[in-house]
């Protein structure tokens, strides 16, 4: 798959404000209607059986899908290069979707270790219990990926920046290692956006977002997508959720009857339909109001970001600071050519005087907003090791880059300015309070 | 469903059931770099309703071993053999785009063979341009972004597709980069070397031709002269809809098969 853009598709700007919806039908609305209704009425009782047996286009049942979130499901399938996708819960829910379409009891899985705490969770705790087992390995090696790499592995995961160390996975190099042992690689894009970085486009055969984060970009609503690269050859891998008949419809084969949509196919007839960890119409609605203005958002956050960064790096109270758009950042040349538009907006530092001076720090500061979420309009702040990450443990942490000191930033869209201000005051604070 | 033609390994989906004697047969024809993938939702509808169905790969597309073939007659000729091969005599014989040419071919030279016919997106002939012809000798992916975008209404360029969540020009694209390499380019010069005076002649069993009003591939003026050209056909027009009608508006497209196929 190349790089390219199509003679006469649509720009990226565009498909943010349009993909996936036409002025409703019905009554000309131009914005997305909400569709608030649980279910979808049939025309004749043969039209109803064809939605059910996949014969027929529509919806049935806003568990299984909903028009609002199809139109959001398609747009985020648009702007990452896909074929499709679907709308869940939370990110979590998305993430669980993709490796329970995947993976079952038995069924191993080479992940990141640089991951959101919840990731972590459910493949380091969770999973195992249900027969899931996941090695974790430096996700700057992409040697280590194929080292661990088992008979049973069905899976490789990994964050395109890692949470909180900011690592860029290398996304050709480590789908590389996956396709040659014939596994997908799921990279979670969250602190990217398709803006910033297209995972598929580099070789990913499947990528998940938080959409709570800055595709919403307001902090209002909890939901995740994921999204089908359609590339994959799940025919040159022991994968029987799609290439074997499946006894929950009619031994359905999803390789041999869905083609390049296989994948999506069975996560929605299947995991959407068992699980049921669906999106509300609503949180649909107001994820498609961010993502209108995901491209101008993502500039400036960006930009923004990356002025705090180099103010933080000046600092003398600061002892590192870890953004890939920083030239002394061990990925930088990485993140100059997989993110060329910029390296994201969450990162971490490090402020001299450890996990006390940490403490000031973030209680010293007005605009910064102390609370467990990034990707907010708003600049948001963290104690990683205390908060998101708490339950890994000392190993763990240290493994994961994650130190005592270490805070963590969401830069959001004010003025830069100002945030550069903030921050001085309070490591101005931290000074005195150190000094005495 | 596994099929040996010509000693080769040859592919059919069947709308995930089994065949049985006695039943009505429908055959489905993809169009150039395509596979039987396209046919899924008329496919899994026939076979429900109680038809046998068979949804044929190519040879050298999909799961069909190759190399392919060169010319729409000889396509036409072996998906007589595939049906040999499945048991089938007369079915309901179904092609979109260069599918629409290979059933058009099948109905003339094997009357016997084709009960109904039905033409989507068709044109008689069916030319392509040097650029796209080039582009696809070269397996150069701008074959491919010629032929998607080609293929779908302004539309359907912004989505809206009527199956939740799909991005139809992602799908696309994705079913056009699993052909080999020299398929593509095999299948459009065999379109456009169609002569329909010299390869086709008169069809006399029932057809249909089914036109998008938005199709820039294979305008809905050419479908219609198609349809003028048989002696029993109907026409159905959809609006707004592009070459890619199978993506774009499904359902109309099963509404007007069941009027004719079963």
């Amino acid at each position: 798959m190349s790089n390219h853009k199509s003679p006469g598709t649509i720009g990226f700007d565009t498909l943010s404000l349009h993909a996936g919806q036409a002025p409703d039908p019905a009554t000309g609305a131009r914005a997305t209607p909400i569709y608030q209704s649980a279910s979808f009425v049939f025309p004749d009782s043969d039209f109803a059986a064809g939605l059910f047996n996949i014969e027929r286009a529509g919806h049935v049942y806003s568990r299984l899908s909903n028009p609002t979130n199809a139109v959001l499901e398609e747009r985020i399938a648009a702007l990452d290069g896909g074929v499709g996708a679907i709308a869940t819960a939370s990110g979590q829910a998305a993430m669980h979707l993709a490796v329970a379409t995947i993976c079952s009891a038995g069924d191993h899985i080479v992940s990141s270790r640089s991951l959101y705490g919840g990731t972590h969770n459910l493949l380091e705790y969770t999973l195992p219990r249900f027969g899931i087992e996941t090695t974790f390995v430096d996700p700057r090696d992409p040697a280590a990926f194929a080292a661990a790499i088992r008979p049973d592995t069905r899976l490789v995961f990994g964050e395109i920046l890692g949470n909180p160390g900011l690592e860029v996975l290398n996304v050709p190099a480590v789908a590389e290692v996956a396709h040659q042992r014939s596994l997908p690689l799921l990279v979670d894009a969250t602190f990217a956006t398709p803006y910033l970085c297209q995972p598929i486009r580099l070789g990913a055969d499947l990528v998940m977002h938080s959409a709570t984060k800055f595709l919403s970009g307001h902090g209002v609503v909890i939901g995740g997508l994921l999204v089908d690269g359609g590339a994959f050859d799940w025919e040159s891998g022991p994968f029987p959720t799609i290439n074997d008949p499946y006894v929950g419809f009619h031994d359905l084969v999803f390789g041999e009857e869905f083609g390049p949509a296989a994948f999506i196919t069975r996560a929605r007839k299947e995991g959407i339909r068992d699980f049921g960890a669906c999106m509300a119409p609503m949180t649909a609605f107001q994820i498609l109001q961010g993502l209108e203005t995901l491209p101008l958002r993502m500039a400036r956050h960006v930009s923004n970001a990356l002025r705090v960064a180099e103010f933080l790096a000046s600092h003398p109270l600061v002892e590192s600071v870890s953004h890939p758009g920083l030239p002394d950042h061990p990925d930088h040349a990485l993140a100059r050519e997989l993110l060329p538009k910029g390296a994201g907006a969450v990162f971490g530092f490090t402020v001299a005087g450890g996990r006390e001076a940490g403490k000031t720090l973030i209680e010293s500061l007005d605009l910064f907003s102390h609370l467990a979420n990034v990707g907010d309009a708003k600049s948001l702040v963290i104690h990683p090791a205390s908060t998101t990450h708490h339950r890994m443990d000392a190993k763990a942490l240290q493994a994961a880059g994650i130190g005592e000191g270490l805070i963590r930033v969401s830069i959001g869209l004010e003025d830069a300015d100002d945030l550069v201000a903030d921050l001085g005051r309070a490591l101005h604070r931290v000074g005195r309070k150190r000094s005495g | 469903m596994r099929l040996e033609v010509d000693g080769k390994a040859a592919f059919a989906a069947t709308g995930s059931a089994s065949h049985a004697s006695g039943r009505r047969a429908v055959v489905f024809i993809h169009g150039a770099g395509m596979d039987h993938s396209v046919w899924v939702m008329p496919a899994r509808h026939f076979a429900r309703t109680g038809l046998n169905v068979l949804a044929l790969d190519l040879p050298g597309h999909g799961r069909s071993q190759g190399p392919g073939l060169d010319s729409i007659a000889a396509m036409a000729d072996w998906v007589v053999r595939a049906m040999d091969a499945a048991h089938f005599e007369a079915a309901a014989v179904v092609g979109h785009s260069m599918g629409s040419l290979v059933a058009y071919v099948l109905a003339a030279r094997h009357p016997d063979r084709c009960r109904a016919l039905a033409l989507l997106g068709a044109s008689a002939p069916m030319p392509v341009t040097d650029a796209l012809l080039d582009a696809a000798r070269d397996d150069d992916h701008a074959a491919i972004d010629m032929a998607n975008t080609w293929s779908h209404s302004p539309r359907a360029k912004l989505g809206a597709c009527p199956n939740p969540g799909m991005w139809m020009l992602g799908g696309g694209e994705r079913l056009l980069e699993t052909a080999a390499p020299g398929v593509f380019h095999a299948d459009l010069a065999a379109c456009n070397g169609f002569d329909p005076e010299a390869d086709a002649g008169p069809v006399r069993c029932p057809a249909l031709v089914v036109v998008g009003e938005a199709d820039q591939m294979t305008p809905a003026r050419a479908g219609i002269r198609v349809s003028e050209r048989l002696q029993d056909a109907r026409l159905e027009r959809l609006a707004g809809c592009g070459h890619s009608m199978l993506s774009e508006q499904p359902n109309a497209v099963l509404d007007a098969l069941t009027a004719i196929v079963p």
